[in-house]
């Protein structure tokens, strides 16, 4: 049983990442009362992108003489710009232009899906590749490196020493983004931008600019995700449509944790370890039951749904005008 | 050095909507460390003189002084940096927050946010000025009086010395109102500058030092509270009666149609709206309701049609068609319009109920019609021709009968409104607001479809707002206050003195005079 926790927890930790990056930047995003459906989308650009800057390093200088610190940064930098930019689009949307915000999400994920596929099917092509995939083991390196003494720490080191960077830094941008929501003053006006923009507003607070700024920092977050996924996950093989489904498990993951991400910590293991589950569950060659085991953290969510509506507290429910935009002079 | 003494000068302010006049070259002045009454019927301009002044809206012309210095106030951040504050009627709070919360937001303070501290200044003020008040209690477990104690801490935390509160009192309980009069006067010892605006000329006489009154958006004067009595105020405030001619002819063989009996009504907060209200409606007159804003009338409108809730009374409907009462408490919305009751209902947002905006004038008709006949597909025609029929009888100006009603100006929405409640033949007609916003012209044809309508000899309601109107329109005046009858008089006979007397008077006592 220790043998396989030992082997298991390694592996939902690193499902979990992705998840806890995506679900960190929506709940950012959600508080000042934008529902970003755009986040699975969102997190494709940002991998999509980083593999781009990646894949022009790599080409330009050989593996043998890589800048470590260049071969972090650049396609960190450019992930972090994809998933701006559309943070950015986002907002001029639902926030300028007032459009509605579900449909502006849906099609922005329809829209980075696509973008992310477009962009790696040419990259493949301009690699020669042979499979339809695209290989940055070199830059995957960097990203993959963990402290050197971890090996010998047995299982500690297993649990707790063997990932990447990227790990590291989504556990601490949730925990610093729980401080920032609950404990600062940006965070009470991020919260009641969230909650009810006129009276923000009556109180002098700017709800466009909150508006703006937090979405697109949730989106940098979000496309974060995106990049660990490819670099460290799966080590820096990019191919089409691989993401998956991440992405709405991370908005699941949200409400899961009840807009909290601090829980999210360890709620998106939970979702990981049951998200692969059924790897570690003999069902031969039934398929099917395989496809029901990947089915249990959106049961878990459902059932948290329940639970929360049967409590009906209210500071577990969303915040009051997510979903809707304000204008000062509709009242 | 009259000026020193002066918290607040207003000189000269104006401020027009398009071409209505809200406040015409209004002076007045608050001396330091007094209560101020401000006083003025429905639509006299009393809060949009006070918006100028706590930064909602900009003076077209004139200059404010505050503490004797000329200022400019742009903006609700300006009104704060002079020290003035605005506890408006709707209060703006978040709900899940706690009072420390909603007290601090928004303010830049140095260093990081201490909530302690904020809810130890929050006691502080809370026990110099009498409020109680548990600084760690969310907003929604909150009544609407501590809401509003929330508000006005809310004011003072930002150091505020010239205070505005509109209209206080409406949401208040009798018991409540008394501790927020306790609070102003703690507020004026330590030398803060109120006004208040109320309607309600007790609580005028109790509380404040001097009344100003308003009028249609002119400054009538000012007059100390104790050289003035509820009489001389009411008079000041309604002024003298203006003619309107709106042709009223005498009612024709009136019957009863609706009795209403002990009516009751709570709202969903538990606050009773409607207290034991009792009256009858005959066919072929126009009954009018008459009240200050908020006393009960929609209320009464919405629990005749079945939307509201009653816990307790009678309606009683004589049916022309059948000869038989039937009692409309517990019947659906739907039954209530087929034995004939009509509402054109005006809420204050116009489109909120009777119509869709989006849909044009045929559309709307269909609201009404679209369960006639027994085919699958919808009858079109019908209320095409209907809406043909008001769009040239009514003068509608719109494009085309699909054009969306949204879009229409007011006038014309009240006029499809009431164009087609009335196309319903109904038995019973009631309106709220059927002029609101409405310039001369539309109004009179709003009045004299009503006046066909009586002669046709179906019972009209009007709820209105403007008391000459009331007074010229209708045969018979039901005047609440506070959701009670304060009393039933013929219009024909009375004059705007009793009426403005009536609508003022909580609780009914009737031998102050």
């Amino acid at each position: 049983m220790f043998d396989f926790l030992v082997s298991f927890i390694p592996r939902a930790v690193m499902q979990s990442i992705p998840l806890l990056y995506g679900s960190t930047g929506e709940i950012l995003t959600e508080k000042s009362g934008n529902l970003n459906l755009g986040i699975p989308g969102i997190m494709y650009v940002g991998a999509i992108s980083g593999v781009i800057g990646a894949f022009f390093y790599e080409q330009s200088v050989p593996a043998a003489e890589m800048n470590a610190f260049l071969a972090i940064a650049i396609p960190f930098l450019s992930s972090l710009l994809g998933s701006f930019l559309m943070g950015l689009l986002y907002c001029f949307l639902t926030v300028t232009l007032r459009a509605n915000q579900n449909v502006t999400g849906l099609a922005m994920t329809t829209f980075g899906v696509g973008f992310g596929n477009f962009f790696g099917g040419s990259l493949i092509k301009l690699a020669h590749s042979e499979v339809p995939s695209i290989a940055l083991s070199a830059t995957s390196n960097f990203y993959r490196a963990s402290l050197p003494f971890a090996d010998r720490l047995g299982w500690f080191g297993q649990i707790f020493l063997s990932y990447g960077f990227l790990a590291y830094l989504a556990i601490a941008i949730a925990l610093l983004t729980a401080f920032l929501i609950r404990k600062t003053r940006t965070g009470l006006h991020l919260r009641a931008v969230g909650e009810s923009p006129a009276t923000a507003d009556a109180a002098g607070i700017n709800v466009v600019r909150y508006k703006y700024l937090f979405t697109c920092f949730g989106s940098m977050i979000a496309g974060l995700g995106g990049l660990y996924y490819v670099m460290d996950y799966a080590n820096g093989v990019w191919s089409n449509n691989a993401f998956g489904d991440r992405g709405w498990l991370a908005i699941a993951l949200v409400i899961f944790t009840i807009w909290r991400p601090n829980v999210s910590v360890l709620a998106s293991i939970l979702f990981g370890g049951l998200y692969i589950l059924y790897l570690y569950i003999p069902t031969g060659t039934q398929f099917a039951v395989k496809e029901l085991y990947k089915m249990l953290p959106y049961l878990v969510t459902l059932f948290v749904l329940i639970i929360v509506s049967l409590r009906k507290k209210r500071e577990d429910q969303p915040p009051a005008s997510l979903g809707l935009h304000y204008f000062r002079e509709e009242r | 050095m009259e000026s020193v003494q002066n918290a607040v000068r207003l000189e000269k302010l104006t401020k027009h909507f398009g071409n209505v006049v809200a406040n015409n070259a209004i002076s007045l002045e608050l001396h330091e460390g007094e209560i101020l009454s401000l006083l003025g019927e429905n639509g006299s301009g009393k809060t949009t003189l006070m918006n100028m002044l706590s930064g909602i809206y900009y003076p077209d012309s004139g200059q404010i002084y505050i503490h004797g210095k000329p200022v400019t106030i742009a903006s609700p951040k300006d009104a704060f940096a002079h020290g003035i504050g605005m506890i408006h009627q709707h209060y703006k709070l978040v709900d899940v927050f706690t009072a420390t919360e909603n007290i601090v937001l928004g303010l830049n303070e140095k260093g990081k946010l201490n909530l302690k501290e904020a809810g130890k200044k929050i006691k502080e003020i809370s026990e110099k000025y009498g409020f109680e008040i548990n600084p760690d209690q969310k907003i929604y477990d909150m009544s609407v009086s501590q809401k509003q104690t929330v508000e006005i801490i809310k004011v003072l935390y930002r150091g505020a010395d010239i205070l505005i509160l509109d209209e206080p009192t409406a949401v208040l309980t009798p018991q409540e109102t008394d501790k927020l009069f306790a609070v102003m006067r703690n507020m004026q010892k330590d030398g803060k500058s109120i006004i208040i605006i109320t309607h309600k000329l007790h609580e005028v006489l109790e509380v404040s030092d001097r009344v100003a009154i308003l009028r249609k958006g002119e400054y009538i004067g000012d007059v100390l509270t104790k050289d003035a009595d509820q009489q001389s105020l009411t008079d000041m405030m309604v002024g003298h009666t203006v003619s309107l001619n709106i042709n009223r002819p005498e009612p024709v063989n009136p019957t009863p149609r609706l009795e209403v009996k002990g009516l009751t009504v709570f709202d969903d907060l538990g606050v009773k709206r409607l207290d034991d209200v009792t009256f009858t409606a005959y066919s072929g007159e126009i009954l009018g309701i008459a009240g200050i804003a908020g006393s009960g009338q929609r209320e009464l409108l919405e629990s005749i049609s079945g939307l509201y809730p009653i816990s307790k009374g009678e309606i009683l409907y004589h049916n022309p068609k059948t000869g038989c009462d039937e009692n409309l408490v517990g019947k659906d919305p739907m039954s209530i319009q087929k034995a004939g009751v009509s509402m054109a209902f005006v809420p204050e947002d116009r489109l909120g109920m009777g119509l869709v905006g989006s849909m044009g004038m045929t559309g709307n008709m269909m609201l009404r019609s679209w369960r006639n006949g027994k085919s699958f597909f919808v009858d079109k025609k019908a209320p095409e021709q209907l809406a043909n029929t008001i769009w040239k009888e009514l003068e509608v100006v719109t494009p085309s009968t699909n054009f969306p009603v949204r879009r229409m100006s007011g006038g014309n929405v009240q006029k499809v409104l009431v164009g087609r409640e009335i196309a319903q033949n109904p038995a019973v007609l009631m309106t709220a607001y059927a002029v609101r916003g409405l310039d001369i012209n539309t109004s009179y044809t709003i009045y004299n479809l009503l006046t066909a309508e009586k002669m046709k000899g179906v019972a009209v309601v009007y709820v209105g707002e403007d008391l000459d109107v009331l007074l010229e329109l209708c045969d018979r005046l039901v005047v609440l206050c506070g959701g009670k009858v304060s009393g039933v008089v013929d219009a024909r006979t009375t004059n705007k003195r009793e009426v403005g007397v009536l609508m003022t008077r909580v609780g009914g006592n009737g031998n102050e005079q």
